[in-house]
């Protein structure tokens, strides 16, 4: 199946794969298969929304941890 | 000793009772110290380790006195504070190096918090997530800052550790297995569990409930 369909990627996979992102380059055949799943995914472009809220969320809290005005 | 030098003596001398005595200037010192539990919060997050946290803390406070600035304002202070914080925290870990991933792989024997979330038999969703939206002004309040650093915390200890080496020591992978002789596997494996049950406390305890502002 992996040689006929080679970029074929379940949901479970793809969302691996979305959390993966965050910590390491994926390989070319990958990001190709990311986008081409969440081209025709309902369901994983929320995850891949949820991950980049929290990627967000992190960015804030570490200015206001590394430089959080006064008397905080 | 000349009398030109012993002048600039008793002057020093002068000034610095005055800075004793000056209430509204409070000596470097104390202004420093006054930090000490701000550095300790992110100290024990980072760390998970009491002692390896205030000993960390207190190389800060030392660093930071031998070597007196002087800041417009507190915050600038802290922030330069927090920049020492951050390296002596790099030693600890480098220091402790085995130790801050005991258990990884086997504190954590459970399942693969990708589990948790309900997957079809053929991979598919079996529930679509959630919709967080894009609360950009609720992601800067202090009462979700809270709730992301209580998430971080209740991360098995070496995954916060991890996790938190990417987030708030800002390191790359590539580093972080350096530092600490680790394999890139088995920091991927920590990273994958430790975002995976973060995401599901943020939805838990922030995205899913309606919240007083």
């Amino acid at each position: 199946m992996m040689s006929s369909y080679p970029f074929k990627r379940t949901c479970k996979e793809v969302s691996a794969l979305l959390i993966a992102r965050e910590d390491r380059e994926l390989p070319l055949q990958e990001r190709v298969a990311l986008r081409l799943h969440l081209a025709m995914c309902q369901a994983c472009p929320r995850f891949e929304r949820q991950v980049l809220t929290m990627r967000n969320a992190m960015k804030q809290w570490r200015q206001y941890a590394n430089d959080p005005g006064d008397e905080r | 000793m000349g009398w030109a030098q012993l002048g600039r003596t008793a002057a020093n001398f002068l000034t610095l009772v005055a800075c004793m005595t000056d209430a509204d200037a409070s000596p470097f010192d104390q202004q420093v110290a006054s930090h000490r539990d701000y550095l300790l919060r992110f100290a024990r997050l980072q760390l998970r380790n009491e002692t390896w946290a205030e000993d960390a803390v207190s190389e800060t406070l030392l660093a930071a006195l031998s070597k007196p600035l002087s800041f417009a304002n507190r915050s600038q202070l802290k922030t330069w504070l927090v920049g020492i914080l951050k390296h002596k925290i790099i030693d600890a870990l480098r220091h402790h190096g085995r130790e801050v991933c005991v258990g990884s792989g086997t504190d954590d024997e459970q399942e693969d918090p990708l589990e948790s979330i309900a997957f079809k038999a053929d991979g598919h969703f079996g529930e679509s997530p959630a919709e967080w939206g894009n609360p950009e002004q609720d992601l800067s309040s202090r009462q979700f800052f809270e709730i992301l650093e209580a998430c971080a915390s209740k991360l098995p200890a070496s995954q916060g550790r991890l996790f938190l080496m990417r987030e708030w020591l800002e390191l790359s992978s590539e580093e972080i297995c350096k530092e600490l002789d680790l394999t890139a596997t088995n920091l991927y494996v920590q990273l994958h569990r430790a975002r995976l049950r973060l995401r599901e406390c943020l939805e838990l305890n922030w995205f899913a409930h309606p919240r007083a502002t």
